[in-house]
């Protein structure tokens, strides 16, 4: 995945944390941590990218992560121009490279790509010309990897380390392009137990060798815990032949008060979001005291403002 | 015309045969090895020095894309292409628009491509109208047109019993029937269902797409009594259940595209959709079973699946592009690239790109006796060229092998006595 570091080892597209160095990612989070003020301040704003045009193509919906990218890319003084393309021209038959090619014609800097395929950041970082970045906001299975590093920076806020630490990630990481990016980046963070709990059918043949172990129930995965992070299951799988009903996964697999309270009494609790309350996790918990599910939304923010920053080759602020 | 093929070295598989001498051919067959029969005077005499004169090759696969897919590619190109990489004979499967599955358009074929210079072309006849799965084709009738046995292509049937009274119809004529064996419902992925697809997201094509499916064939093979040939075998755990089942003694072969031989799903990292392929690369293990199973003759053929596709259909994210591969022109050097990384005889090597196939398609072609038809392939051992999309003839520019060396290079394409091929440097 040599693609996304130049020859001297600088980001030049950021499409996944798979095999990129530890070093890279403590910048990364560094940076972030240097533009956490930024969002306090009256003026919200550093010119970092003034003058700079980054495109926000959506192959796939999303509202989230569009909005926190678009509020990134404005903090750092760049001209953003949002494009749902599910909705324009790919229905008219336009191939993707095609759509790319157009865009890039009307001097973009930046890419910020979401597609419900994988591997489709690889290929536009793959066809553009050498002076634009493109950024995975999440394709298909494969990779989400800013969202990966706002958990990191999430868990390192909470936590301060990670070499001391037990992570479990709970629910389909079959399906999940978050799970994914959070494993490589805590295997490659040090984190020294990175634990995946679900069913056979959400599990990934092979995820072992991802470098997780591997557990079926919750009672005995989520002991002595310091991170929980719950997994978004998608509403077309709740009832077919992965699983038979929300109320059964809930039931197993839900994170319950009662769940929690076999991690360590500190543990923290996460989502990508958007949550579905009642299926991978109870209100009592996504509301309470162990929850950081919102200020994950914040550093969200930060973490992409650091991205577009060291891809556009600014220092930090 | 009399030819005579001069100071080559002479690999005849069929007839045991590794030797330097001279062929001679009028007539379009072959009229002497090693010796001129009496008042011969040639026409024109090639100076095979150097070269070896080995029988054409037959190919089990070769997509031609007519009728229904001239974008992709047209019989002229391919047909050029084939012959160009030293091919005689060919086996087209029945997977175009419309499929061949009535007479008419296996005449039509047939007629097209007897007045194109290249190779035989064999049709494969559809086994079900349509390749839909359900209602049989006439198969006595398109047996009469030309077909040399029966195949859903990559097109799997859902209805086993379909299946079983498919192989029950075939077998009442004595038939052949080509099956892939590939599970419909676990074969809905598109990588290998494994370490690497998951790491990359893909959705997987466990192995046991292909061991449960071929499970099945075999208990109606059985049934049956039909004569099955399993194309593209993918798995070590495939070939040893068809090696059990010759060994049992069901009449039963198998083959195996050029592109297993050296691929697996560790090439698949960089997401590069040329890699896509049916049945998908596999695992490193599986591929050096099949190597192995070549080797001591578990698998009896290796073809080339030669699949064109435009750049439309492969420069689009891997999960949305057309799978397949463009090669035909591959199947000498890659075949000859196994038989050196395995120190297989070239005599052993091209047996299974010629006489082997010959007999699995019940032609007359694929050997040099005196008597055969004169189709034959000279070719340079060690010339080293590299795989461009400027070196390639066929329309469909995409192969796994871009950029990749190869050596050996064909020089001559002899079929049915004529010149259909000389390397432009030749």
């Amino acid at each position: 995945m040599n693609r996304q570091l130049t020859s001297d080892g600088q980001l030049k597209h950021l499409l996944t944390l798979d095999g990129l160095p530890r070093a890279t990612l403590i910048k990364i989070l560094d940076t972030a941590e240097s533009f956490m003020d930024v969002g306090e301040r009256e003026v919200k704003k550093v010119p970092l990218l003034r003058g700079k045009s980054i495109f926000n193509l959506f192959f796939e919906p999303s509202t989230r992560t569009r909005t926190t990218f678009e509020i990134a890319a404005k903090r750092l003084s760049a001209d953003v121009v949002n494009l749902n393309i599910a909705t324009s021209s790919q229905s008219k038959g336009e191939t993707i490279l095609d759509t790319v090619d157009n865009l890039a014609a009307m001097h973009a800097d930046m890419f910020v790509v979401r597609h419900a395929q994988s591997g489709a950041a690889h290929l536009i970082a793959g066809h553009v010309a050498p002076h634009i970045s493109v950024v995975n906001a999440g394709d298909g299975r494969h990779a989400h990897p800013t969202q990966g590093l706002l958990d990191m920076f999430t868990i390192r806020r909470y936590k301060g380390a990670f070499h001391n630490l037990t992570v479990a990630i709970v629910g389909d990481v079959l399906h999940s392009r978050v799970a994914r990016s959070q494993i490589h980046a805590l295997t490659t963070l040090g984190v020294p137990e990175v634990r995946v709990i679900a069913p056979k059918t959400l599990l990934p043949t092979g995820v072992e060798q991802m470098g997780v172990k591997v557990f079926h129930d919750m009672q005995t995965g989520l002991r002595d815990c310091d991170v929980i992070i719950m997994l978004r299951l998608q509403n077309e799988r709740m009832k077919g032949a992965r699983l038979p009903s929300a109320q059964e996964y809930f039931k197993f697999y839900g994170l319950t008060l009662d769940k929690l309270a076999l991690a360590k009494p500190d543990a923290i609790v996460m989502h990508p979001g958007p949550m579905n309350r009642g299926v991978e996790i109870d209100s009592e918990v996504a509301d309470g005291a162990q929850s950081v599910i919102l200020p994950q939304v914040t550093y969200g923010i930060a973490v992409r403002m650091a991205v577009m920053a060291l891809l556009a080759g600014g220092a930090a602020a | 015309m009399k030819l005579q093929i001069k100071d080559g070295r002479v690999i005849d598989p069929k007839n045991k045969l590794d030797q330097l001498a001279d062929v001679f051919v009028a007539a379009g067959k072959i009229v002497g090895v090693g010796h001129a029969p009496a008042d011969f005077h040639a026409n024109r005499v090639i100076d095979a020095k150097g070269l070896i004169v080995c029988p054409g090759l037959v190919d089990l696969s070769v997509r031609l894309r007519e009728p229904g897919f001239e974008y992709k590619a047209t019989l002229e190109s391919e047909m050029l292409a084939a012959a160009s990489g030293g091919v005689t004979s060919l086996a087209c499967p029945p997977d175009t628009d419309p499929p061949l599955d009535e007479p008419g358009l296996v005449e039509m074929l047939k007629f097209r491509a007897k007045n194109l210079p290249g190779p035989r072309v064999y049709p494969l006849g559809a086994l079900t109208q349509r390749l839909e799965g359900t209602t049989l084709t006439e198969m006595a009738e398109l047996r009469e047109a030309g077909c040399v046995a029966f195949t859903q292509a990559n097109v799997p049937i859902i209805d086993t019993q379909a299946l079983l009274r498919a192989l029950e119809y075939a077998a009442t004529f004595g038939f052949a029937v080509w099956l892939r064996p590939q599970d419909f419902h676990l074969g809905r992925g598109i990588a290998h269902d494994g370490a690497v697809a998951s790491r990359l997201g893909l959705p997987g094509i466990p192995a046991l797409a292909e061991t449960v499916a071929l499970a099945t064939i075999l208990q109606l093979a059985r049934h049956s009594g039909a004569r099955i040939h399993i194309t593209r075998l993918s798995t070590r755990d495939g070939i040893a259940m068809v090696r059990a089942a010759k060994q049992e003694g069901l009449p039963i072969s198998c083959d195996v595209a050029t592109t297993h031989l050296h691929l697996s799903e560790m090439d698949l990292t960089s997401f590069d959709a040329q890699m896509h392929l049916a049945p998908p690369v596999r695992t490193l293990r599986d591929r050096d079973a099949i190597r192995e199973a070549l080797r001591d003759g578990g698998i009896d053929a290796i073809c080339s699946d030669h699949t064109p596709v435009d750049d439309d259909e492969k420069q689009v994210p891997f999960g949305e592009s057309s799978p397949g591969a463009s090669g035909v022109e591959l199947l000498l050097p890659l075949t000859l690239k196994w038989a050196r990384e395995m120190g297989v005889s070239l005599s052993q090597a091209l047996e299974l790109v010629s006489w082997k196939p010959a007999q699995i398609l019940g032609i007359p072609n694929g050997h040099l006796s005196v008597g055969a038809n004169a189709d034959i392939c000279l070719f340079d051992e060690h010339s080293e060229w590299q795989v461009s999309r400027r070196t390639l003839r066929s329309q469909g520019k995409n192969t796994p092998f871009i950029g990749h060396p190869m050596n050996g290079q064909v020089r001559f394409t002899v079929i049915d006595g004529h010149i259909d091929f000389e390397a432009p440097d030749a």
